[in-house]
């Protein structure tokens, strides 16, 4: 009963949240400029909805290990750009193991091996589940609408 | 009479500290002024070409030559050309370089990087034609 609570309970978050505005691409909210600048040096700046807050109050407290890169910041832009995510992103869902917005469970069940091969993931073209845009064009924008997807060869 | 030899003192002096003050760079200029030595454009390339414990180099993502597009070995996403030589807004804002310093001594390198090679690495991408 608990465990069944606890899934509807995850499925309306998600419903809600960060599917909706993952999929819609409309009306989105605008980026912190420099959240977009110094994010978009290395990959898309992605969306506050993607991860709880309580991700990415981990994910900018460790820059200096972001995902095996040393993406560290000065302390005055770090915090400016954490507390624009803070206030821009909710408590919503389960933390991903690793804060990883691919680890998911919203993100793995929409690029399960059901709709992405394994395969495809080390095409050259896409080489890594961080380069949303090699298949969402206009993932930069917010876009992820499914019907717009583009498989690269 | 006082003024002049005043100035003249001062013109001195300017010449004996700033001996090397034409590279045409602050950054570059600054660093300098820190370490009072010279600088190495063939070090500041065996620096760009230096393989750390990560396996990579500079030249995994900003690829053989500084003059081209590079490609962020993990992410794929495009990066501009180092060289000034062909984008000129390149070593221009310290802030910058010194942040990037910093994330990409510590990845291709494991380690940060000393005034000098930091000095010899502009020197060698300033020599970039």
């Amino acid at each position: 009963m608990t465990y069944f609570k606890s899934i509807t309970l995850s499925l309306t978050l998600l419903g809600s949240g960060t599917l909706a505005l993952a999929d819609g691409g409309g009306n989105l909210p605008a980026l912190h400029p420099k959240m977009e600048q110094e994010c978009s040096a290395c990959h898309i700046a992605f969306r506050p909805n993607f991860l709880p807050t309580s991700s990415w109050k981990q994910v900018m407290a460790s820059l200096d290990k972001h995902y095996g890169t040393d993406a560290s910041l000065s302390p005055a832009d770090q915090k400016e750009i954490t507390d624009w995510i803070i206030a821009n992103s909710k408590e919503q869902g389960e933390a991903p193991p690793e804060n990883r917005i691919t680890k998911s469970f919203w993100f793995t069940r929409k690029h399960g091996t059901n709709h992405v091969k394994p395969e495809v993931w080390q095409r050259a073209s896409i080489k890594s589940k961080t380069n949303c845009q090699a298949c969402h064009a206009d993932a930069a924008k917010g876009d992820f609408n499914e019907h717009k997807v583009r498989i690269p060869r | 009479m006082n003024i002049q030899l005043h100035t003249s003192r001062l013109l001195a002096g300017l010449a004996i500290a700033l001996p090397l003050a034409a590279s045409a760079n602050a950054i570059l200029d600054g660093y300098q002024a820190e370490t009072k030595g010279t600088f190495s454009a063939a070090a500041g390339e065996m620096l760009y070409r230096t393989v750390g414990p990560n396996q990579l180099s500079c030249a995994s993502c900003h690829t053989d030559s500084p003059k081209n597009v590079g490609k962020h070995a993990k992410t794929n996403k495009a990066i501009d050309p180092m060289a000034p030589s062909v984008n000129p807004k390149r070593f221009t804002d310290a802030a910058q370089v010194e942040k990037w310093f910093k994330r990409n001594c510590n990845d291709a390198l494991g380690r940060a990087c000393t005034t000098q090679e930091k000095g010899d690495f502009v020197s060698y991408m300033l020599s970039v034609k």
